[in-house]
């Protein structure tokens, strides 16, 4: 394609210029034209695999044929309900956590505070570190006999737990560090939120003698309403799409006390060698977050306030 | 009875380099009960600040802040009995204009009954009734306005601040949003403190207008004496459009020198009396000139046509020009300054032409079917000329005439 402007006059070389050819279609035509890259990734990478999956969760294990068998299975594989429940609760805390805390941080990083661009940096920080890297940084923090946390706690005299150990507290150490991370991100855009707000919003409170925690709740909180939808949308994949610490840290263990829907399904596909299965789960999985997402949305829409 | 009173409120603020900037020095005046004051000056004279120390939303360094006789300087904005209106209405997009009129009386725990009331008073008083419902993002801009009128008043606040709010609005609004507020003011009694830098705004609404300029308080006056007697070159400068001419002058003998032109002006300087300082500040209204057709003062001004202009569209200088000029020369009461015409634009009705005299530009302002001669003696009734120090830019009072002289 040449680059040149679309008022150039026609040059005597008869060059056939495709982007002047699709000019003469119709403007709905010419949008799709232009869309046309975006279509073909999304076909190759999306629809295509999609497809796929849809095709392969219909296969037995071994041979060829139709069967539903796979999706029956899920109801009693109790591996899968367990993944299942593991990552319902590991979401249900960790999204409105991480959201509350980067709502928190970011009006407090919104205020003129000293050293407010080195505080947001820090905050902002785990969003950026690779996640496998944070992974193995945590597991020296967890680590029950030399790690900083129980380090801390034995120097002060208290129990020091096996975090990663023991089944009733590995889920909840990976979910601190799942906050840890997303409160961070979020953070971010509850701040640009926050900075889209007329100042003089503030100040016509102030003038009314509106308390700083009233005005926050009657004005800032429903005007980052779409903040909180969108980070509320994304925090919730996140939490449906993590492995990374899973799969450095626990392995799923102990006895799946935090296998998570992901992991389980990369040890179905890749460990026990059943591609159909892990098909079958990750079409649960996505159609679960669908769902999640247009209620979340429905929900929220009547409650936003876009300007 | 919400009067205000300001007494030598300075502030300063630090720059980004940790510089102090002093934005108000001293800035006094009052505000009676019931009346209209504006403050007016250029973007950066401090007026902002000064409304939002009254507000309470800034605090003064120092100086005292009076509302209705009570030192206000450690009193929350809340209880100062106020309300304001903000340049960009500050109202809050996700609540209905009837949420937003009554937010404050909610605050305050007003009951239900009486905020209905109260709203409904309000509403009633701004037209607003049809668009309670509605989001202020569905009104127009002189709507929105009046919801933030509405949410300033429905409080019961007989003092009422305004920044800059019509300066959203289109020309046309802008003037019908004019007389809609002050036909309110006046109507409700309501004492109201404006801030503009729009000078029509502040000369057409305000009982009285605080000029101010860097910081100071140039000028506190009622409007028509801000045009007919600025106090100081500034104020002279800034008023008007255009604004007045202020030329730099000196005073040699019986006579002014301008650059190197000399004018005869014994009888200007009987007017202000014979202790003038020499070096000063000559000031005339474009529209208190008027250009004649008169011979220059200097021979080698002449062109061929002896003093007559040697462009032949120019010939014929209209209007009675001619005889205008005779009078003010002969007028014993004027004072005549030769000019040569540098450029002239067409305002519509009228046309505003730049003469130069001695090494100064004078602007003059005439009917636009008026001829402008190229060389003209500019007449100006003494009335209408101004003098300032040339040192401190202060307005120089004409001396009190004996009775004689003014029955000459």
């Amino acid at each position: 394609m040449t680059d040149a402007p679309a008022v150039a006059p026609p040059t005597e070389r008869s060059s056939w210029n495709p982007l002047r050819a699709a000019r003469k279609l119709p403007d709905a035509g010419f949008a799709y034209f232009l869309l046309l890259p975006a279509f073909i990734f999304l076909a190759l990478f999306t629809v295509k695999p999609l497809i796929g999956s849809i095709i392969a969760s219909t296969q037995p294990r071994r041979g060829d044929g139709f069967t539903l068998d796979n999706y029956a299975r899920l109801a009693t594989d109790d591996v899968f309900l367990k993944a299942l429940g593991n990552n319902f609760l590991f979401s249900l805390i960790t999204v409105p956590v991480s959201l509350g805390l980067a709502m928190l941080l970011a009006v407090l990083l919104h205020q003129n505070v000293r050293g407010r661009g080195f505080l947001r940096a820090g905050v902002f920080a785990p969003a950026i570190l690779p996640m496998v890297a944070v992974a193995v940084i945590w597991m020296y923090f967890y680590q029950p006999n030399i790690g900083v946390i129980n380090s801390i706690l034995g120097a002060l005299g208290l129990p020091t737990p096996d975090w990663l150990g023991d089944p009733g507290l590995v889920l909840p150490s990976l979910m601190v560090m799942m906050v840890w991370k997303e409160a961070g991100f979020f953070m971010l855009f509850y701040l640009a939120g926050l900075q889209g707000i007329d100042p003089e919003l503030e100040e016509a409170s102030r003038l009314e003698g509106t308390g700083k925690f009233r005005h926050f709740w009657k004005v800032s909180f429903p005007l980052l309403m779409p903040t909180t939808l969108f980070a509320a949308i994304v925090a919730l994949s996140d939490s449906i799409k993590m492995v990374d610490f899973v799969f450095v840290m626990t392995q799923g263990g102990p006895d799946n006390a935090s296998n998570l829907l992901l992991f389980y399904i990369y040890k179905v596909a890749f460990a026990q060698h059943w591609p159909q299965f892990a098909a079958a789960i990750s079409l649960v999985v996505v159609a679960v977050l669908v769902a999640l997402a247009l209620i979340q949305i429905r929900l929220m829409d009547r409650k936003i306030h876009y300007r | 009875m919400p009067e205000v009173l300001l007494r030598s409120l300075s502030k300063s603020f630090t720059g980004t380099r940790g510089d102090r900037h002093t934005v108000l020095h001293d800035v006094g005046f009052t505000v009676a009960d019931g009346e209209f004051a504006a403050i007016l000056g250029p973007s950066g004279c401090g007026k902002s600040t000064t409304l939002r120390i009254v507000a309470g939303l800034d605090r003064a360094d120092s100086g005292e802040l009076l509302i209705g006789g009570r030192d206000v300087g450690n009193v929350p904005s809340s209880e100062r009995g106020l309300g304001m209106v903000f340049q960009n209405y500050a109202l809050f997009p996700h609540l209905s204009v009837a949420e937003n009129i009554i937010f404050g009386l909610k605050v305050r725990r007003v009951g239900k009954a009486e905020r209905n009331e109260r709203l409904l008073e309000a509403a009633r008083q701004l037209q607003l009734e049809p668009y309670l419902d509605r989001r202020p993002g569905q009104l127009s801009g002189g709507q929105r306005q009046r919801v933030a009128l509405g949410r300033a008043l429905v409080g019961g606040s007989r003092l009422i601040l305004m920044d800059e709010p019509l300066s959203n609005l289109d020309a046309r609004l802008r003037a019908d949003m004019r007389t809609e507020i002050r036909e309110l003011q006046q109507r409700l009694g309501l004492t109201v403190l404006y801030v503009t830098h729009d000078q029509v705004e502040a000369m057409t609404m305000a009982d009285k207008v605080i000029v101010m300029r860097e910081g100071f308080v140039d000028q506190i006056s009622a409007p028509e004496n801000l045009y007919a007697r600025p106090e100081n070159a500034h104020v002279a400068r800034f008023i008007g459009a255009p604004p007045m001419s202020v030329i730099e002058a000196r005073r040699e003998g019986d006579a002014l020198l301008i650059g190197d032109q000399r004018i005869p002006a014994a009888h200007l300087f009987a007017r202000f009396g014979h202790d003038l300082p020499e070096e000063v500040l000559l000031g005339i209204r474009p529209e208190d000139l008027t250009p004649g057709l008169g011979a220059p003062s200097r021979p080698e001004d002449l062109t061929p046509g002896l003093g007559t202009p040697s462009r032949p569209e120019q010939l014929t200088p209209g209007l009675g020009a001619p005889s205008r000029a005779e009078n003010v020369a002969s007028d014993t009461g004027a004072l005549s300054l030769p000019g040569v015409l540098e450029r002239q634009e067409l305002l519509g009705a009228d046309r505003l032409a730049t003469y130069s005299v001695g090494d100064q530009n004078l602007r003059v302002r005439v009917r636009a079917a008026s001829t402008l001669p190229t060389i003209s003696q500019l007449g100006a009734s003494l009335d209408h000329v101004h003098l300032f120090t040339r040192a401190d830019q202060v307005r120089i009072p004409a001396a009190i005439r004996p009775v004689l002289a003014q029955a000459s």
